[in-house]
């Protein structure tokens, strides 16, 4: 191909985002979307995956929460500059819009939640006692296929703002929008490992993210098979995996997105000690 | 040791009837097929009481009472006189504390010791909490106007009985749903004196329905169409059944399963007041207790000073009657768990570990388990792994404050935590690493109505107590 001065663009290769990093499926096999080959994932790519969120769980549940909204927010910069991309890809603008202000909106939680969402408990007795939110851990979530971006940007954020780390499995049929994100997100300072972004058929790949016995909580929004989300809910069962559900009507996207999302992903870790001299 | 004369509390208090229908719809009845369960005493195996057992037909007729009531009564009522039925209820259960508190003892096990001063003061606190919160639901940071789910069922353990069903129906009532609460198999009285309560504190037919049964009652509840949520308390493979027979439905489900709690001693720790957090973290309520703290990990250097003084300490524990005012552990709550604890100390034995307990003389009726410690665990032994549910304590050791986070968190559960150590930092440091949803720090096995309670990982998910418990029967 070439553009209209005669030069030979070069071409992008659409690979998978694991730890950080950008490799294609350990299977070699890829399917075509809007004139690109888009990498296969496979169990095994699922199995990698997990490995890389589990190991970036420590830093960044341990990271400060000043330090992860001042990352998302960075996130929503670096897609800002890149805005023109996504429009290339066939996301609208108002689209483009909305995904930049909804990791605005999350980066400012990332130091609120713990505020809103724990607690200092009276207990009848001369005891210290204090509920805080912490994160569950790996969360695998399965991304809704439209709308693309916005979609995707509202289920990953919530979900990584508290401290979690997710594996998330990318819509098969929109997937071009989610690997020029995860670009986006490797030159945000976001730690490799704490967002994993694998494309392919998630019917071929979301069983192992749901049965798999180091993933802590399951996102099943973009499944819209209800019979595939039994079963994938089924599979969480194992590990007793938090389960969010797919919402029982259509989402709509735009709206003020809440803090259920968040919630959703959450412990309540509640601390006692004596009180004396 | 000191000897003591018999301080039996008086069982006179207490008026058991020969048999027991189903509570449902705000009276007494008979279960469709007529099946009954003999409840008996585990100190010493009479039999206390028949009680009915639900089939599907009476799961079916409760779940439409329970969803009449929610339509027409208990839905519609305004949250502050919702508050005024559930704080007659926690006035009544403080009026009719030592009946109840005996009554437990009966049935369960524990010493009236327990049940007395903590199960029902619990259960009445519980009341207490959740009714003020009825009609302020607004404010509990679910949104401005959070609405009930609808028709709970809820199945409950054995090992608190009625602090456990208090901990199920106070918030669902506060909330604005109705219930059908299955009892365990072995302790239903309890739940059934609370129906007796809920008739005296002329609480609406239908709101609070409990059916007597075992597990086939507690499945067919569960997954019965006509509920809207479930709450389970008890073993992490019933909740992995549960959570798979309510997938691809509309059910709001809450589980506070299983744990393997670590107790971790410091050795900056005073060692006589971490010995009785020890004791109290894994022989209160005869280890039957999910949070108990049943590993105990001790910092090297101390760990010859804390065995010894641990081992004085179990000698002058007091196992026998639990009707016993001096009673330290009563009896194991049924054959089967029994069994289950024999066949795992057995293992332990066998799999290498250490065994000790006091001389301990136990009585000829009932069923009974010494305390008994295990020294020499490795984190591979199937007592470091797996929930015994009785008074036996595994016992590794530590360096490093990191070794011990490391071992205390290897485990699928994470329900609590214990600290032991006289430095503020570190019991901070501590806290925020241990993934437990209750952390003790210089104290165990502390509970209260305001203070929410439930685990990580496969202890479960939801918190009970506290603003955090409404949470579960709000449709938030």
């Amino acid at each position: 191909m070439s553009d209209s001065t005669g030069r030979v663009a070069v071409r992008k290769t659409y690979k998978l985002f694991i730890g950080g990093k950008f490799p294609r499926s350990e299977s070699g096999r890829s399917y075509p979307v809007q004139n690109s080959n888009v990498a296969l994932a496979s169990r095994k790519d699922v199995r990698d995956a997990v490995l890389a969120a589990r190991a970036a769980v420590k830093g960044w549940s341990g990271a400060t929460a000043y330090n992860r909204g001042q990352i998302l927010y960075r996130v929503a910069e670096m897609l800002e500059g890149r805005r023109d991309q996504f429009v290339g890809l066939g996301v609208p603008d108002d689209e483009v819009d909305e995904a930049i202000d909804r990791w605005v909106w999350y980066a400012g939680w990332a130091d609120k939640l713990t505020q809103v969402y724990g607690n200092a408990n009276p207990v009848a007795g001369p005891y210290f006692n204090l509920s805080a939110p912490e994160p569950t851990g790996v969360v695998g979530v399965l991304a809704p296929a439209e709308p693309a971006l916005l979609g995707l940007v509202s289920v990953l954020a919530p979900a990584i703002v508290t401290g979690n780390t997710v594996v998330v499995l990318v819509a098969e049929a929109s997937p071009l929008p989610a690997i020029t994100l995860s670009e986006v997100l490797a030159t945000s300072d976001l730690p490799g490992g704490v967002v994993n972004l694998l494309t392919g058929r998630p019917a071929e790949t979301a069983s192992w993210l749901a049965g798999h016995m180091d993933v802590n909580a399951l996102d099943l929004t973009g499944v819209a098979d209800p019979e595939l989300a039994a079963e994938w809910e089924r599979a969480a069962a194992g590990n007793l995996k938090r389960v969010l559900r797919p919402a029982a009507g259509p989402v709509d996207w735009s709206a003020d997105p809440g803090v259920g999302r968040m919630t959703a992903f959450l412990e309540t870790k509640t601390v006692w000690h004596p009180k004396g001299v | 040791m000191f000897e003591y004369a018999p301080a039996p509390e008086s069982r006179a208090v207490v008026d058991l009837k020969p048999s027991y229908g189903l509570f449902v719809d705000g009276e007494f009845v008979e279960p469709a097929d007529g099946g009954t369960i003999k409840s008996i005493n585990p100190a010493s195996e009479e039999v206390l009481a028949e009680v009915a057992e639900a089939g599907p037909a009476d799961v079916d007729r409760a779940v439409r009472a329970a969803r009449r009531a929610y339509d027409e009564v208990w839905g519609p009522m305004p949250g502050r006189d919702r508050a005024k039925y559930l704080f007659r209820i926690a006035r009544i259960i403080q009026e009719r504390a030592r009946e109840l508190a005996v009554l437990e003892s009966l049935d369960n096990g524990k010493p009236i010791r327990e049940s007395r001063d903590v199960d029902v003061p619990l259960v009445a606190a519980h009341f207490f909490y959740y009714a003020g919160w009825a009609d302020k639901l607004g404010h509990a940071g679910f949104g401005p106007d959070p609405r009930p789910l609808g028709v709970a069922g809820q199945v409950i353990p054995w090992n608190f009985p009625l602090l456990m069903l208090a901990w199920k129906i106070a918030p669902a009532l506060a909330a604005g749903n109705t219930v059908v609460l299955k009892p365990a198999e072995t302790t239903p009285l309890s739940a059934l004196l609370f129906a007796e309560i809920c008739q005296q504190a002329d609480l609406p037919p239908g709101v609070v329905n409990i059916l007597t049964g075992a597990g086939e009652t507690g499945r067919a509840l569960v997954e019965h169409d006509g509920i809207d949520k479930v709450a389970f308390t008890g073993s992490t493979e019933v909740g992995r059944q549960i959570a798979r027979s309510v997938a691809g439905t509309r059910k709001k489900l809450t589980l506070e399963l299983g744990g393997k709690a670590a107790n971790i001693v410091f050795d900056d720790a005073p060692v006589d007041q971490a010995v009785e957090g020890i004791v109290n973290g894994i022989f209160f309520n005869q280890g039957h207790v999910c949070c108990a703290g049943s590993r105990l990990l001790v910092q090297e250097s101390v760990y010859d000073e804390v065995l010894a003084s641990l081992k004085r300490r179990m000698a002058r524990l007091r196992v026998g009657d639990p009707l016993d005012k001096n009673t330290d552990i009563g009896a194991i709550n049924s054959a089967a768990q029994l069994d289950r604890i024999r066949t795992l100390a057995e293992i332990g034995s066998s799999e290498g570990a250490e065994r000790w307990s006091p001389p301990c003389e136990l009585p000829d009726r009932g069923f009974w388990f010494a305390p008994t410690v295990f020294t020499g665990v490795s984190q591979a032994h199937r007592i470091a792994r797996e929930e015994i549910f009785g008074p036996v304590l595994s016992v590794l050791t530590f360096r490093t404050p990191a070794e011990a986070v490391e071992k205390a968190n290897n485990t699928p559960y994470g329900l609590s935590a214990g600290i032991w150590t006289d430095k503020g930092s570190r019991i901070l440091w501590m806290a925020d690493r241990l993934r437990a949803g209750v952390v003790w720090a210089n104290t165990f096995n502390k509970f209260d109505p305001t203070s929410p309670f439930g685990g990580f990982k496969e202890s479960g998910y939801g918190r009970e107590g506290g603003r955090q418990g409404l949470e579960a029967y709000l449709d938030v």
